[in-house]
């Protein structure tokens, strides 16, 4: 039989394997031939790319790829003596192949011959031990140091990634053999089909190939705590490339619970993206921006294509920008892509910003805002309004948020146009702008990106929101200007002409011109109405004696005013006085005087207040007049800077 | 629904065009090509007004026997090119201007990701999906 077999051997018997064998076969030859010329890289990728009958496989890696697959030494005996290696003392390709074939057969519980592997068979399942796991680690010295730390990162979302056994055949064969790069990559990820994903795609993550092999080993056990101890300690011994990570070999058993769900972060990966986060952005509820985001994935060498299109899964908001939980999926799937995890069509549910946000709400950080995070989706941009708003407000002594400052890059002027827009809405009331946020996401989505709006603009919102209040101070209940009609219409009669400072019907605003000059007339006014007032609670002829009494009232409201105005007012009322006074005249009553007194204290109150709100109003007037001059000012040196750049953009 | 859709950079090449699979899609390529000159003409048309009095939607192009241009611009110069089947009637212009604006939409999701470098070609598959979402095929 020995004979027959070895004969078959010779002879070549044809050795039909399956695409998947072929692959998964030539990468473990190219491993066992790298590994035992030494160094990760270039060789084996080259060596695999070669025909792969160019090299042989040293008997040392065979023969513990052969230990791996668990079988027993005699049938391991077995299997090489049939496969020819023995007989021709090396293990070629051809070899090689059968052997694997025959392992496989083995491990199904075929008998070991040359026959039984003329049938399909699943692939061979081999299980290192830490043995090569302290192989596989001198590599790692030779491995860029920072990156190192990403392959460890998924060590547990490798175990289980599909429940399938023969994909978890196929997943753990390809993973035995990182070193080897598939002659034919395909450059778009996506079309790769699932079982020859790992393989295919590891052309950019070659240095890392020895590292995440070894990650896996431990984990390809089901009682992966043992293995991975020891296992471990060879990782730990590049505690200071993996820092936070080997704390992560721990959670192979926390990941053996969730058996399909690769995309699930862990406490432990969490804490090291939320290390990264800072890092890059010491504010944990801030946002990093799409430069910074990219330079810092970048580092991760996965290709451009690649990284756009986990950037696009991840960026759930679309705004150019990574918050916490955004840039936790982010990472996640950096990491699981390194790992040879292939990218899915859509964000995993466990990846999703509401879901990270609930899943892991961080009570120990500072930020305060954080806690915010178990709400919905537009909670995100909550915090960050009122983070911004916060911020600002403490810089804006108006206490008020200027949007224009604290702009971290132009990622974030689309929320400065909705907290913009936001603003002027609401403008005395933070609450309210906090709960009109979920209409800033949504706005934000819909994605206003005006830039017009400025500081100054805000200002004058706030002074036009300041207004109303200051109007209603001009109560109309004295109605001082229906008494001061119907005094115009008692004295027409009279002698208008004599009362040089009388004016028609007072209007509420004096003309604006000067305001002075409108004091000057309102306080002209003041004298006449004051008369008037009397002779309307009297009648019209007794209310010119009243004249001498109403003007110890009406001096101390004339000192108010600027003293030139005495000058003049001191000649009005005297003529005042003696213009009535030629009038005919009736003996007053006490009573009458009284009352009327009264009146006019009243309505000199009144006049004062609405003297003091029209002061303000002419002022406030004229400082928004000079705004309105800034802001034409501004956007005719906008529009020029249009103008000039026009001609360079019209084709 | 749009049988090719295409954009078109500032500088007039392609940033992204796909056509429903037919056997002469070259002749879709063509009439992008063509319909370039006509919205040139447009948006030089109102080039004394200001950038924001002109609008976007540029709307019907040009018609040909078979099938109807349309065109739409953003302020960057950057155009969107779609050209629907004429058989298709029911196709209103309200629809083409949704049409546009979800691609406009994409376009600047695109554009948001850091990793994309304006005047690459665009090989967003989010985009790729909502292209493929406007040209279901009715034959």
């Amino acid at each position: 039989m020995e004979a027959a077999a070895s004969g078959g051997c010779g002879s070549g018997p044809p050795l039909l394997l399956s695409e998947g064998e072929q692959q998964c076969y030539s990468e473990l030859f190219a491993r066992c031939a790298g590994a035992a010329g030494g160094g990760p890289g270039s060789g084996p990728p080259e060596a695999a790319r070669a025909a792969p009958g160019a090299s042989t496989a040293a008997s040392g890696p065979v023969a513990d790829l052969f230990r791996a697959s668990q079988l027993p030494a005699e049938t391991l005996h077995q299997i090489t003596e049939l496969c020819g290696a023995k007989r021709v003392g090396y293990f070629g390709p051809t070899q090689f192949y059968v052997a694997l074939k025959l392992i496989a057969a083995a491990q199904s519980g075929l008998p070991v011959r040359i026959e039984s592997i003329k049938c399909e068979l699943p692939l061979p399942r081999f299980m290192m031990s830490k043995t090569d796991a302290e192989i596989r680690f001198g590599n790692m010295a030779e491995l860029h140091g920072t990156k190192v730390q990403i392959p460890y990162l998924i060590t547990e979302k490798n175990t289980f990634k599909r429940m399938d056994d023969e994909d978890k055949q196929e997943t753990q064969s390809p993973t035995m053999s990182p070193l080897a790069s598939p002659p034919s990559s395909p450059p778009h990820y996506q079309r790769v089909p699932l079982s020859h994903g790992y393989s295919k795609l590891r052309k950019s993550t070659e240095q890392m190939h020895p590292a995440p092999y070894e990650a896996r080993q431990p984990l390809v056990q089901p009682e992966g705590p043992s293995l991975g101890g020891p296992g471990a300690k060879p990782l730990r011994h590049q505690a200071s490339l993996i820092r936070s990570f080997s704390v992560e070999r721990e959670l192979q058993d926390n990941n053996s619970s969730y058996p399909d769900e690769p995309w699930r972060i862990t406490e432990e990966q969490r804490e090291y993206y939320v290390n990264q986060f800072r890092s890059l952005q010491p504010d944990p509820s801030s946002f990093i921006s799409g430069s910074v985001a990219k330079n810092f994935f970048t580092k991760s060498k996965l290709s451009i294509p690649e990284l756009s299109y986990i950037w696009e899964l991840s960026d759930a908001d679309c705004d150019g920008a990574l918050s916490l939980p955004e840039f936790c999926a982010a990472f996640h799937l950096i990491v699981a892509r390194k790992n040879g995890y292939p990218l899915p069509e859509s964000l995993p549910p466990t990846l999703q910003p509401e879901y990270l946000q609930a899943a892991f709400p961080k009570p120990k950080w500072e930020c305060a805002l954080f806690d915010s995070y178990s709400e919905s989706v537009p909670a995100n941009q909550q915090p960050r309004d009122l983070n911004r708003m916060e911020k600002l407000s403490i810089k804006d002594m108006a206490d008020f948020p200027v949007p224009t400052q604290d702009v971290t890059g132009d990622d974030k002027q689309a929320l400065k146009s909705a907290t913009d827009e936001a603003l002027p809405k609401d403008i005395k009331q933070q609450l309210i702008f906090v709960s009109a946020t979920p209409k800033d996401s949504n706005s934000l989505k819909a994605r206003p990106r005006s830039r017009s709006y400025s500081s100054t603009s805000i200002e004058e919102a706030m002074k036009r929101g300041e207004d109303p209040p200051t109007p209603p101070p001009r109560p109309q209940k004295t109605h001082s200007r229906a008494s001061s009609l119907d005094l115009n219409k008692v004295f027409q009669p009279s002698v208008p002409a004599s009362k040089s400072g009388l004016l028609p019907p007072p209007p509420a605003l004096p003309p604006r011109p000067c305001p002075s000059q409108s004091e000057q007339a309102s306080e002209a006014e003041l004298h006449p109405q004051l008369n008037r007032a009397p002779s309307q609670a009297a009648e019209s002829s007794p209310a010119k004696k009243d004249i001498p009494y109403s003007q110890p009232p009406s001096k101390p409201i004339r000192r108010k005013f600027r003293p030139e105005n005495q000058a003049t007012e001191s000649q009005e009322p005297t003529t005042a006085v003696g213009g009535p006074a030629s009038v005919a005249t009736v003996k007053p009553h006490p009573t009458v005087q009284k009352q009327s007194s009264k009146q006019k204290k009243a309505i000199q109150t009144a006049i004062r207040k609405n003297k003091e709100a029209n002061a303000v109003l002419a002022r406030l007037n004229s400082e928004l007049q000079q705004q309105l001059k800034e802001v034409h000012q501004e956007r005719i040196a906008l529009e020029n800077q249009l103008e000039q750049l026009r001609p360079v953009t019209v084709l | 629904m749009a049988v090719c859709v295409a954009v078109i950079a500032k500088e007039n090449y392609p940033l992204y065009i796909r056509s429903v699979p037919t056997e002469n899609e070259l002749k879709f390529h063509y009439m992008v090509h063509t319909s370039l000159d006509v919205v040139d003409e447009k948006i030089s048309a109102m080039g004394k007004a200001l950038v924001d009095q002109r609008e976007l939607y540029l709307g019907l192009l040009y018609p040909t026997e078979d099938y109807k241009v349309y065109g739409y611009v953003t302020n960057s110069k950057v155009k969107f090119v779609m050209v629907v089947d004429s058989s298709n009637t029911a196709l209103r212009d309200n629809e083409i201007r949704s049409m546009f604006r979800k691609l406009h939409n994409s376009y600047t999701d695109v554009m948001c990701n850091p990793f994309y470098t304006p005047g690459d070609r665009i090989q967003s598959r989010a985009f790729d999906g909502m292209v493929t979402s406007m040209m279901i095929q009715v034959c």
